[in-house]
């Protein structure tokens, strides 16, 4: 075995995982919050007013990174209940429930953000264009899979229903973000491009990057600490477990 | 990959395909349906529903917008190729002017359109103002045309 599945491996053994996170949280956790408020600084304090839209537009720094995540979320969710359905990895189940109120949350926030921004902007709080209404399923798309792993008694199999769910509905991502080049929308298109260069200076772009950069890694402190909660309830029986909560030793009392 | 993880890995990927190309056929057949605005030549080529509420894209026109008495206005929406004029009462958004994207909803009524909401589009565009000023002031002095003026503060 090379020493990537080996790590796989390990990094899937409950014990394992719950201690590694364990360690790797609180750091996790404070370098989102220093890169965020570095982020928040240069974008609501150091950066230059925009030529059309002056300060309103510094909304963007909370809009985009959450948006991005909204995305992110889901894919990353996508991907370990794919992994559940075929290898049926229980970390993968755990991971992936454990994303779904965290992506919905950084959806909600999407959602709300762009409506303030698109009254005083656009002169609506809402329209049905493509963009809006597909980040909107999103939204639904969270909720269902939340739903419906909370309607099972069961959690492992609770978690095999939701992860068909969450995968299924994988179409919506390539939809949410296409949406604005496929179709006529209010929404204007993406400014941020991987290819070509982007559609904001420089002095504004940094900013934006930097709470992106905050967002992914407070994503995965917090996906990691959900999950370990969700894994001490799940093997809650078990050795490991009970030494991890109440200390070494305590399992063969 | 054991022959069980084979057979369930081979199954969720034909549900996925399955999925995939049914929502790609449905948003294709509703392609019609989708559509969020129609263009002024669109319009003039008879795209737009006649009688019923659609929305209307494009630019503003230069030199086009006449205020009429309180909160009413017209103004000419163009796409470059042909012209649509828009009348409308009530509060325009603040990033309305001429050259400026908007989205008007209302219908056709006489080969003029009455819009019952108007909206601004705004681009994907951020710059700081003293540099669009100083690129503004660039395509003056070469004379290029310039796309969008810069509001006054």
């Amino acid at each position: 075995m090379n020493t990537l599945t080996l790590w796989f491996h390990q990094f899937g053994s409950p014990p394992i995982f719950h201690r590694v996170t364990a360690r790797l949280s609180p750091w996790l956790y404070a370098s989102a919050t220093l890169i965020g408020f570095i982020g928040l600084y240069g974008g609501l304090v150091l950066a230059p007013a925009d030529y059309q839209q002056s300060d309103a537009y510094r909304i963007i720094f909370v809009h985009v990174p959450c948006a991005w995540m909204s995305l992110f979320a889901y894919f990353f969710m996508a991907i370990n209940a794919f992994i559940a359905l075929v290898w049926r990895i229980k970390i993968s189940e755990i991971l992936a429930m454990a994303s779904a109120p965290i992506g919905a949350v950084f959806t909600a926030i999407t959602l709300a953000t762009g409506s303030i921004w698109g009254k005083p902007m656009w002169g609506t709080w809402w329209t049905w264009d493509a963009r809006l209404t597909s980040e909107l399923v999103l939204l639904f798309l969270y909720v269902g899979v939340i739903g419906l792993y909370n309607a099972i008694e069961d959690r492992r199999q609770a978690a095999r229903a939701a992860a068909f769910l969450a995968l299924v509905g994988i179409v919506n991502v390539p939809i949410v973000h296409f949406s604005v080049t496929w179709w006529n929308t209010l929404h204007q298109g993406s400014t941020v491009r991987l290819l070509g260069p982007s559609r904001i200076d420089s002095s504004m772009l940094w900013p934006l990057l930097l709470l992106a950069l905050a967002t992914h890694v407070w994503f995965f402190a917090s996906v990691f600490a959900r999950a370990r909660v969700s894994l001490l309830e799940l093997e809650s029986g078990k050795d490991w477990a009970r030494s991890a909560v109440l200390g070494p030793g305590a399992a063969h009392d | 990959m054991t022959p069980t993880r084979k057979r369930r890995f081979i199954l969720v990927g034909l549900i996925l395909l399955a999925v995939t190309v049914a929502t790609t056929l449905s948003v294709l057949a509703l392609q019609e349906n989708m559509t969020y605005l129609f263009t002024p030549s669109e319009i003039i080529a008879g795209k737009a529903p006649a009688d019923s509420r659609f929305r209307i894209g494009g630019m503003v026109k230069e030199n086009s917008i006449e205020r009429g008495e309180s909160l009413t206005v017209a103004f000419v929406v163009t796409d470059g190729d042909d012209d649509m004029r828009v009348e409308y009462e009530g509060i325009l958004p603040d990033l309305f002017r001429e050259k400026q994207s908007v989205i008007a909803t209302g219908s056709m009524q006489g080969g003029k359109f009455v819009a019952s909401e108007v909206l601004a589009k705004h681009d994907e565009n951020y710059v700081p103002r003293d540099v669009a000023e100083a690129m503004q002031n660039a395509h003056r002095k070469h004379d290029v045309p310039v796309s969008a003026d810069v509001p006054s503060p």
